[in-house]
């Protein structure tokens, strides 16, 4: 168990299960996402199954169960921007990522998520990678931005 | 005792009771989806609603407790309507493919809507793309045929204390499936069956082994024999519309004849050799100072629990093969010598009441030089699609016996389908052993019927033993607690996975109710009752295969063929 998890649990002694979510929410947020080995600790701990545990947290669109990429694309779906055409950008971005919402590509550079709404509809349809917003964004140019920062992300890297 | 009005007639109930229980017990029929008796209602199907004067919604029977003078009415157009309704949303992303679903015919789905008159599509919807999982040896899940009831979540969870599933995301995106999704055969799923028991479509079954079993019988290298387990032959009969309870062991045995098994053998046969194995180990333990309390070993679903989730008493379980792997061990032996075949033609098939010996067959350390002990496991329920794929009509066959040398059991053996009857079993053996005679009365009964911790003392030899036999996994999670927290009190545990010991197993016929386990049960008490040879020592055959082959309770050849061992098992739990 990482030192971080350990210090979670202590903060919330002789819980029950309706600390569930309270925990899940704090471990996602020192750790970016639930994993395998967390939610076995918390298993443990909650006297609750790892079913059970998983069962709960997809039921909320609010918990991950990979890490997150080095950036992490929000698709806003919301009513503006729906209307504008977001479902068309979340099909360009899966495809160019191939990945599904709530995936990282297996070079761990990207992640996706679907947001309800973002506060930005006078943008619509509007994305957020890393918290930097792009308006009126159209299918066309996904492939150019995300390229923007695959190559910033490679380079990090190098450096 | 109160008095309510159902559909105008007036009817005595109890306080407290659910409307469904009275409406039940008067022969009043509503349907249920999602309804497990004994357990807190969910009211998730919404098909048992009802109307009750002086309420202007519908009210779910299940959940709703009667009260003096209520007045319900069960079957009006507008009960009826929702209904129907209800069973034409399932039907709505239903896979539709009945021809081709092993429950065609047996489904409580397909039932319901020939019942309710459903012979339009009044709406279509997305029909999902769920893959099948087929990892599980034991379990294939269809997710498409889903229709969200909960009963196999909540069996798993508070029947057995295994939680190995549970629902997974929401709304119309919800499935069940275990933590992470992945495979049955990864997951903390113990393989018991209880789920498929009591799913009312298709998409639970067992993982099928008809295919192979009917290939290597028309292979003319191989020698196939089969072996069939004590409950079996009180429960196959249902398959064919035959009363819970009634034997059908002759027959039985001429049906899998003409299917072209050259061998039939009885497992009870090897159960009483169990006993033999079995109480030798109790008593060396008792004398000795072994690891204690002991605990059985024949129901593989109980071991792999253990394994999984008290891996800290896996000492205490008997080191004993259980009696599938015990009779397929001497037939690729003992048989295989006597007779001359080279063990690796004889093909070895076990009638199981169970989809959890399907694991226990492909276990590793059951296999030796890539010979396994047996070759393929088929439910009750598979035995019954063969003899009806063959064209057998079981009631007008004569009855046969079964095969030299493993036909011959005592009554002992036989009542390892029982809970409770391996621990019977193993104490008028293990008497025997101690003090030389033969109990007084045979029956122990504190160990019969169908609660599900039974306990009781026995004194042998002016020794007090404490025993308990315990059916139903959340049931053995209690008393395990009871010893981890320093219960000591007990000596010897028996242990099945199943609640009500196999012949409620999760390869049985499906129409599971507490009736047809009674009857089921009663039979196996009656065989018991009325048999001429009641202890496994006293079976000859028995005796004669120590004498020719194995010499002594474990003894050298007991303990290489016989025994086995355990593991830890690491999986997310």
């Amino acid at each position: 168990m990482s030192d971080a998890v350990k210090r979670i649990l202590e903060n919330y002694p002789n819980a029950h299960r309706d600390s569930l979510i309270p925990i899940l929410q704090e471990v996602q947020e020192e750790q970016g996402y639930l994993s395998r080995d967390v939610i076995v600790t918390i298993g443990e701990y909650l006297n609750l199954p790892a079913s059970k545990i998983y069962g709960v947290a997809t039921f909320y669109n609010q918990f991950r169960f990979k890490p997150i990429g080095t950036y992490h694309i929000q698709v806003c779906r919301g009513t503006a921007c729906h209307v504008k055409g977001s479902a068309r950008v979340l099909d360009a971005i899966k495809r160019e990522l191939k990945i599904e919402p709530n995936e990282t590509t297996r070079d761990g550079m990207f992640s996706l998520e679907v947001v309800a709404c973002i506060g930005a509809c006078g943008l619509a349809p509007v994305i957020s990678i890393n918290g930097e917003f792009f308006a009126g964004v159209e299918p066309e140019k996904i492939k150019g931005i995300l390229n923007t920062f695959r190559k910033k992300g490679t380079e990090h890297g190098k450096s | 005792m109160i008095t309510i009005e159902v559909n105008n007639r007036k009817i005595q109930a109890n306080s407290g009771e659910s409307v469904l229980t009275v409406l039940k017990r008067e022969g009043i029929r509503v349907p249920t989806l999602c309804h497990l008796p004994d357990l807190f209602p969910t009211g998730a199907c919404r098909l048992c609603v009802v109307e009750i004067e002086g309420y202007d919604g519908l009210v779910p029977s299940c959940a709703f407790q009667v009260a003096d003078g209520m007045k319900i009415h069960t079957h009006t157009p507008r009960a009826i309507r929702a209904r129907k309704t209800i069973i034409e949303l399932l039907l709505a992303n239903h896979p539709d493919d009945c021809l081709y679903c092993v429950r065609n015919g047996d489904c409580d789905l397909q039932d319901l809507a020939e019942e309710l008159g459903v012979r339009e599509r009044r709406y279509t919807g997305a029909k999902n793309d769920y893959k099948v999982d087929t990892s599980s040896p034991s379990i294939v899940r269809d997710q498409a045929k889903c229709i969200l009831c909960g009963k196999c979540v909540r069996v798993c969870e508070e029947i057995q204390g295994v939680s190995a599933i549970d629902f997974i995301g929401r709304g119309s995106g919800m499935y069940v499936g275990p933590a992470f999704n992945e495979g049955m055969n990864i997951s903390s799923c113990i393989n018991c069956g209880q789920c498929i028991v009591v799913c009312p479509t298709g998409a639970l079954r067992e993982r099928s082994s008809i295919k192979e079993v009917l290939d290597a019988i028309d292979n003319r290298e191989k020698f196939v024999v089969v072996q069939h387990a004590p409950s079996v032959s009180v429960t196959l009969g249902e398959e064919f519309g035959i009363k819970p309870g009634n034997d059908v062991l002759g027959i039985m045995t001429a049906a899998m004849r003409r299917i072209g098994f050259a061998r039939v053998f009885d497992t009870s046969f090897s159960a009483d050799l169990t006993i033999m194995e079995e109480a030798s180990e109790l008593v060396e333990r008792l004398n000795n100072g072994g690891k204690m309390p002991l605990m059985t070993s024949c129901s593989p679903g109980w071991i792999k629990f253990v394994e999984t989730f008290y891996p800290e008493f896996i000492d205490n379980i008997s080191s004993c093969k259980s009696p599938q792997q015990m009779m397929g061990a001497l037939i690729k032996s003992y048989y295989a010598e006597r007779e001359g075949i080279d063990p690796k033609n004889i093909y070895s098939v076990a009638i199981m009441p169970c989809t959890a010996k399907k694991f226990e067959a492909d276990r590793p350390e059951l296999i030796h030089n890539g010979i396994a002990d047996i070759d393929a496991v088929l439910t009750t329920r598979e035995l019954a699609r063969i003899i009806k794929l063959r064209g057998l009509d079981i009631r007008n066959m004569e009855p046969e016996g079964n095969d030299s040398p493993f036909g011959e059991r005592s009554s002992a053996g036989k009542l390892f389908g029982v809970t409770g009857g391996v621990m019977e079993a193993a104490v008028r053996t293990a008497h025997y052993m101690i003090t030389g005679k033969e109990m007084e009365e045979y029956t122990i009964k504190d160990l019969r019927g169908l609660d599900g911790i039974k306990e009781t003392k026995v004194i042998i030899n002016g020794m007090e033993l404490g025993l308990a036999a315990v059916s139903g996994l959340g049931n053995a999670r209690k008393l395990l607690d009871q010893i981890r927290n320093g219960r000591n009190d007990i000596h010897f545990i028996e242990v099945m996975a199943c609640p009500g010991g196999c012949i409620a197993g999760g390869g049985q016929p499906l129409a599971i109710n507490k009736a047809a386990i009674k009857a089921r049960m009663k039979s196996l008490y009656d065989i018991d009752q009325s048999a001429p040879v009641r202890t496994s020592h006293s079976n000859k055959y028995i005796k004669r295969l120590y004498d020719e082959f194995l010499g002594k309770p474990l003894g050298k050849k007991s303990h290489h063929l016989l025994h086995t061992k355990y593991q830890k098992r690491d999986v997310l739990k």
